[in-house]
């Protein structure tokens, strides 16, 4: 290696360029949920009565539960990174173990949400069936809903693979988590996947609350 | 860029707001505020968003760069809402009839 | 000057194996794999052009049913934008030159770069089924509720194809980013910087900002179709429109993606060959990103007859026309850095000549459009295809030929014949010329676009036309033959045949070694430093 280049092989540069790999890609994803949430405030602001009304079909409890089941699973996440900066193995896997699992929890909660709406006939289709106000137009709420909370809960899906293959290799001791910025750039990951829903949560589940 | 400067304890201060605004939002929900409600919860669902990112994901503690990265995509995002919404909000709807 | 030889060990050399291309993570070698498969999909491209427009030789629709006209141009239009024109100058030469422009030894991400090949390579696999299978029929533009409602064709395999593709994309532009950021040489300042990597690098954002809007389009047209969840389906409330606003905050971006790489390599070539440094290289270097910034607010003029707000057209027409501004400061600093330069015509550079010609005409033609009321006049009209094809032909592919030659004999170390590539630039200026000013005029008389019969007295433009097409046509053939002749007969080119400066000439052989340089070099001088002189700013 020639002095030169040194700087290129440094370890804090490796990690800083990880990093801003992994933020590059999320401005992606920004502007990749961006379009689902254009096309929401669209349709919001051409049918506000017809989303409240829809909008009382989903389950405010079940929504707050998970609300709060997916920010734990962010602070267990930020435990996990810096467990791995310090360099300590273990309380890096139970961190680890413990974000997979409330994910998890999120993914059942919202399978038997799915669930209530299979049963309710409200998945858009030829099956759909709705008996209020407008027909048609509830279709229009219940697209994006699916559309957005399914696309929200394949990165989780892709989340929990990858945070588990890395768990595999700390357990296995084929990755010193210490050494690069794996753990860190899955946590950013993570975090943004929970922003998503920050905003997902109002949107879907609360607009119709009011008396 | 050491994120070491932000200790567990903040995570655990931080949490605990993210907490408080999830109950926030959905007491707010229940008043009728008229178009206050929409604004009212995206504020909400926004502070939560800048706690998430500047703690959890260290934004705080990163270089200017990812400042950069992290406000190009809330910039581009306003331009997609802004610009698409300048055609929604002002023309009328083409509604069909029901058949 | 000594007689130039090649060096033993270099990138083609590390390996003569299928599996040494196949798993190389090399940023050279996929460059080269790129530029293969583009190539094949140009010809797929072209051939559907070949058909069509000898349909439109005569007025009445007799070489091929309506049907297949349709499909012939939504095939000649997807392939030639996503599996051609997307990936052309910066997949191509931007993954070979990167890094060589930077003095790193490669991309920040090897591994990703050879997987957005094969995501590329997969995307276009689906692209070819859906075509071999059927065709589609909607138009590039998959405006819904056709494509997502009505439209019998294979449009969700092509949706597959294309939302595939745009990974690929988006990897190369995050490589990028990341690269341009974190691997300059030591001394490398960002007003250093090569003018063509300002234009990567604007291109990249572009990418990185755009692809997945698109993306989501595209997967919302694919959703309707497959799962019967309508968002864009009039029948229930929903807003066609609201597709074409996601697809054009994509989509016209896109025509920077494809235009301005080729705006850095005109850079390149008209410093070289007039041996001057680049005037108002800031100038230059800035409006490649305010481009990339000021091209995400202009989509809607696209939209201005399809039942769009009058007051968002207002506003969108009012904020096309300052897009102009900084093409324009790019246009008159090329022309003034040829004044009082030593201008020599080696074949780079008359396609750089061509390039600001006819993108000069294309850009201005593109105000036409702007214009809301005149807009209406010629809208879906001839002139707009005459319009576009002066930005992607006349601009781009002659941004992507010139970069041909321009650093072919670094890419090959060998030099092609000098003779036969000039005569084949001439050709296609005026093969390109021949076929697509005629259909300004054809436009202006109100003949629409999409149609395979027309009415006899728009029949003189269109053999014109065809004609043109004919000419173009062979001149795009003549280099295929004559570059794959230099890799055998041509003449060793030696590390710097032009005389030009930057990294990739200077400081490393042709073709370069498999980490690029001996060591890396440090940079002292400002880009295009060609008077010797080291003066700052």
């Amino acid at each position: 290696m020639t002095e030169t280049s040194a700087h290129q092989e440094d370890m804090s540069w490796q990690r800083e360029t990880s990093l801003l790999g992994v933020w590059v890609f999320l401005l992606t994803e920004v502007l990749f949920f961006g379009g689902l949430f254009t096309g929401y405030a669209v349709y919001r602001s051409g049918y506000p009565d017809i989303f409240s009304e829809a909008s009382r079909h989903l389950n405010v409890l079940l929504g707050t539960v998970n609300t709060a089941v997916l920010l734990t699973s962010s602070l267990t996440m930020a435990f996990a990174v810096a467990s791995a900066q310090e360099g300590k193995r273990r309380p890096l896997l139970i961190y680890l173990f413990l974000t997979i699992a409330l994910g998890l929890v999120f993914l059942g909660i919202k399978s038997t949400e799915y669930h209530h709406k299979f049963v309710e006939k409200l998945i858009p289709g030829a099956h759909f069936s709705y008996s209020g106000l407008s027909t048609r137009e509830v279709q229009l709420f219940f697209s994006f809903y699916f559309v957005m909370t399914g696309l929200h809960a394949l990165h989780m899906i892709a989340g929990i693979g990858v945070l588990a293959v890395l768990a595999f290799l700390v357990w296995r001791k084929k990755l010193d988590p210490s050494r690069n910025a794996l753990v860190e750039g899955t946590g950013l990951y993570w975090h943004f996947v929970d922003v998503v829903w920050i905003f997902l949560f109002p949107l879907f589940y609360l607009i119709g609350l009011r008396a | 860029m050491s994120s070491a400067a932000i200790t567990k304890k903040t995570y655990v201060a931080v949490y605990a707001a993210l907490m408080i605004l999830v109950l926030v939002t959905v007491g707010v929900a229940y008043l009728d505020l008229g178009l206050l409600n929409v604004v009212a919860a995206m504020t909400i669902a926004f502070f939560k968003a800048i706690l998430v990112a500047l703690y959890f994901m260290h934004v705080r503690t990163s270089s200017r760069l990812v400042w950069v990265v992290a406000g190009a995509g809330v910039y581009w995002l306003v331009i997609l809402l802004a610009l698409t919404m300048s055609d929604f909000l002002t023309r009328a709807w083409i509604t069909i009839p029901t058949f | 000057m000594t007689a130039a030889v090649e060096p033993k060990d270099n990138y083609l050399t590390a390996g003569f194996s299928l599996k040494s291309w196949l798993t190389t993570t090399d940023h050279k070698r996929i460059g080269v794999l790129y530029l293969l498969s583009i190539t094949f999909f140009f010809l797929v491209g072209g051939l559907a052009a070949v058909l069509f427009r000898l349909e439109l030789l005569t007025p009445p629709g007799d070489l091929v049913s309506a049907d297949s006209y349709n499909k012939l141009f939504t095939l000649h239009g997807i392939v030639m934008v996503f599996l051609f024109l997307i990936p052309s100058v910066p997949a191509a030469f931007g993954n070979f030159l990167v890094p060589l422009m930077i003095g790193a030894k490669d991309l920040a991400f090897p591994k990703l770069n050879l997987a957005s090949w094969y995501v590329f390579v997969l995307g276009g696999l689906f692209a070819l089924w859906a075509l071999l299978t059927g065709g589609v029929d909607t138009g590039w533009t998959f405006y819904t509720p056709y494509s997502s409602t009505y439209s019998n064709t294979y449009v969700s395999l092509m949706a597959i194809g294309i939302f595939i593709a745009g990974f690929s994309s988006i990897f190369t532009g995050l490589n990028f980013i990341v690269t341009i950021h974190k691997m300059r040489a030591p001394g490398l300042t960002w007003f250093r910087l090569p003018l063509f990597i300002w234009a990567h690098y604007a291109t990249s954002l572009i990418i990185v900002l755009g692809t997945p809007v698109l993306a989501v389009a595209i997967l919302l047209v694919g959703v309707e179709r497959l799962f019967g969840i309508g968002i864009f389906n009039p029948a229930i409330g929903g807003d066609p429109l609201l597709f074409q606003h996601l697809f054009w905050f994509y989509s016209h971006p896109a025509v920077y993606i494809m235009i301005l790489p080729s705006m850095g390599v005109v850079s390149e070539i008209v410093a070289c060959f007039s041996r001057k440094r680049i005037f108002g290289y800031k100038f230059v270097a800035i409006a490649s990103l305010a481009i990339a910034v000021y091209g995400f607010l202009v989509w809607g003029h696209h939209m201005f007859v399809s039942s769009q707000s009058v007051y968002a057209g207002l506003i969108f027409s009012f904020l096309s026309f300052f897009v102009a501004v900084p093409s324009a400061v790019k246009v008159f600093n090329w022309t003034a850095t040829l004044y009082k330069g030593s201008i020599a015509f080696d074949t780079p550079m008359l396609y750089a000549f061509g390039f600001i010609g006819l993108f000069t005409i294309g850009g201005l033609t593109g105000l036409f459009l702007a214009t809301l009321g005149l807009d209406v006049h010629v809208h879906d009209t001839y002139f707009v295809i005459a319009h576009f094809h002066y930005i992607m032909v006349g601009g781009a592919i002659m941004g992507y030929l010139g970069a041909l030659h321009f650093w072919w004999p670094k890419m090959t170390g060998r030099m092609y014949t000098e003779g036969w590539s000039k005569f084949s630039a001439l050709i296609i200026f005026i093969g390109f010329n021949l076929t697509f000013f005629p259909q300004f005029i054809l436009g202006y008389l109100g003949m629409p676009r999409r149609y395979h019969a027309y009415s006899p007295e728009f029949q003189v433009y269109n053999v014109l036309s065809t004609a043109g097409a004919s000419i173009l046509g062979a001149g795009y053939v003549i280099p295929i033959i004559y570059l794959l002749w230099s890799l055998f007969r041509g003449k060793p080119a030696g590390p710097n045949p032009w005389g030009a400066k930057g990294l990739e000439w200077e400081k490393t052989s042709s073709p370069p070694p498999v980490h690029n340089f001996a060591e890396i070099p440090t940079v002292t001088e400002e880009a295009y430093n060609y008077s010797g002189t080291n003066e700052q700013g």
